[in-house]
């Protein structure tokens, strides 16, 4: 099973701190090297980005920053046997945050990829 | 979002914690009590104990060094009761008083070793001494973390067949004396290919499946890539390690399309290559250009040619000289029939059915392929294509009689017409 992991925040006014970057490379090292980590990076705030919409038949494209109050902060992709898996890395690599970026908050929401195992033909 | 029943939550927090650290647990006490059947039931032990223990105290902060805190004060509760192993027991005293007197970087103290004790228990559950199939079992056991039930399911045999095989395997690495040792570096080629060999022979039990048989073999295939990738990171200048998870990854690929809607075989160069996995196509192909930085061998030769089907967008691209051109290398390195019928097909495809003849009529007396079906099949489709509509038409009987498969004996009897 293949899950995406999005990490969302309110955008910090600091840059994190040098250890958490360390140890958050760190654990994707480990992550990557246990066969559960296929890709994962940062994203810029969307500031630098844009929005395509469709709404009531028109298109409209609006450059960033977006409304929300929180903006999406990075994404991984891990490849897993169980939603708990997926969920037990998420917390390790929320668990840096709490350690090593005092009063920092966020929210990783894991979600499952849609794979061949969903358009199977029945048995 | 719906409350979950908590304990089952909390075993299932377990399950997961299990299966990312039982492989560096089990490597990690093997090192210690130099025997892997006993690291096993060690871990196992702690797992017992943090089942019992967990759902009331709830899942510690670092799961991983509390599992194997545990699991070493079980190797002295049971090495004290086995005088024999007074040497042993001492080693681990020390062991043990050296990681206490660091404790909070219990973590790092672990770490440091954890590559070169995976490597080991990869090298010894791919031992030679054991059988192919004991191999295989010991690895998804071992390595895997799957339990013996999974691997009886996957390899659809009974429950205690596995377990036999999982027990006489342990009995074997200790009645053989096999140590816990990375091979000496004369022997490293050749106990490579062991554990190569293994891994792809898992990659094919679950990718020579059709679909919808039982859900493990297609989590076989997951099991192997994971498996390769797992070995890539531990042996990243190996170049036939980086081929064969090359391999893996573009085969990988193509299983959104490999099965049509009612789960019939959909051959490679009629998929939907729409479907294919463009995420495992470009880190196949990425390995693979690591392999071939670093040499060749039949597993990188076979993800090169598996990689000019990933690079063609559709059937009518595919650089079938490239791939006629690189079998005939396979060839060279690791002859066999079975790669020179693949090559006629490709020299064929490349440059006109007679040429591809010439090759296939050259196999014609080899006694390998006797009674293959694929020979009068591939000579059918050439002589189909120069319009020797008799002879091709003998060819595709021949064919759909030899074939023990249902699917395939129907693929060729269409072409009869």
């Amino acid at each position: 099973m293949r899950y995406l992991v999005l990490l969302k925040a309110v955008q910090a006014s600091t840059p994190p701190p040098p250890e958490l970057m360390e140890a958050i490379m760190k654990l994707g090292d480990e992550a990557t090297k246990a066969g559960a980590l296929l890709d994962t990076a940062g994203l810029a705030p969307s500031a630098a980005g844009a929005r395509v919409q469709l709404a009531g038949g028109r298109l409209s494209v609006t450059d960033g920053p977006f409304a929300e109050a929180k903006e999406m902060i990075s994404y991984a992709l891990y490849q897993v046997r169980s939603k708990e898996e997926a969920v037990e890395w998420t917390t390790r690599f929320m668990k840096l945050h709490r350690d090593l970026w005092e009063g920092w908050e966020g929210d990783a929401d894991v979600l499952r990829v849609f794979g061949p195992e969903d358009f199977a033909p029945p048995a | 979002m719906t409350a979950t029943d908590p304990l089952r939550a909390t075993q299932r927090a377990i399950e997961a914690v299990w299966r990312i650290e039982s492989a560096r647990l089990i490597a990690g006490l093997a090192r210690i009590v130099h025997d892997v059947g006993l690291a096993e039931e060690l871990a196992q032990d702690a797992l017992v104990v943090a089942l019992e223990q967990w759902p009331k105290t709830g899942v510690p902060e670092n799961p991983a060094p509390w599992l194997m805190a545990t699991a070493k004060h079980r190797a002295i509760d049971l090495l004290r009761r086995r005088s024999t192993y007074e040497r042993k027991l001492e080693e681990l005293g020390r062991e043990l008083s050296v990681q206490q007197a660091a404790e909070p970087d219990l973590d790092a103290a672990l770490d440091d070793h954890i590559g070169d004790d995976l490597l080991r228990l990869i090298f010894t559950a791919c031992h030679p001494v054991l059988t192919t199939e004991a191999r295989v079992a010991l690895t998804l056991r071992l390595l895997g973390g799957l339990t013996t039930d999974e691997i009886a399911r996957a390899f659809l045999v009974s429950e205690p067949t596995v377990a036999q095989r999982i027990v006489r395997a342990k009995r074997t690495l200790a009645s053989k004396r096999v140590p816990f040792e990375m091979p000496a570096p004369e022997e490293l080629a050749g106990r490579l290919s062991s554990v190569l060999e293994v891994i792809y022979l898992i990659f094919n039990e679950g990718y020579s499946a059709t679909a919808g048989d039982d859900w493990m073999r297609p989590a076989l295939c997951e099991e192997a890539l994971r498996l390769g990738r797992i070995l890539s990171g531990l042996m990243p200048d190996e170049a036939e390690v980086q081929g064969l998870v090359a391999l893996m990854e573009i085969q990988a690929s193509r299983m959104p399309a490999r099965t049509g809607p009612s789960g019939e075989p959909i051959l490679l160069l009629d998929q939907d290559r729409r479907r294919w996995d463009r995420l495992l196509i470009g880190r196949g192909l990425q390995a693979l250009e690591r392999a071939e930085s670093l040499g060749v061998g039949p597993y990188t030769l076979q993800a090169a040619i598996a990689a000019c089907h990933a690079r063609a967008l559709s059937s009518e691209d595919t650089d079938w000289a490239r791939i006629a051109a690189l079998y005939q290398v396979l060839a060279h390195i690791s002859p066999s029939p079975v790669v020179e019928l693949n090559r006629a097909v490709a020299v064929g495809m490349a440059f006109g059915p007679a040429k591809g003849l010439e090759v296939v009529d050259a196999l014609r007396s080899e006694r390998a392929l006797e009674g293959y079906a694929h020979l009068p099949a591939v000579r059918g489709d050439l002589l189909a294509k120069l319009g020797r509509l008799d002879e091709a038409r003998q060819e595709f009987e021949r064919a759909a009689s030899l074939t023990r498969n249902e699917r395939e004996r129907s693929l060729f009897l269409e072409r009869l017409t």
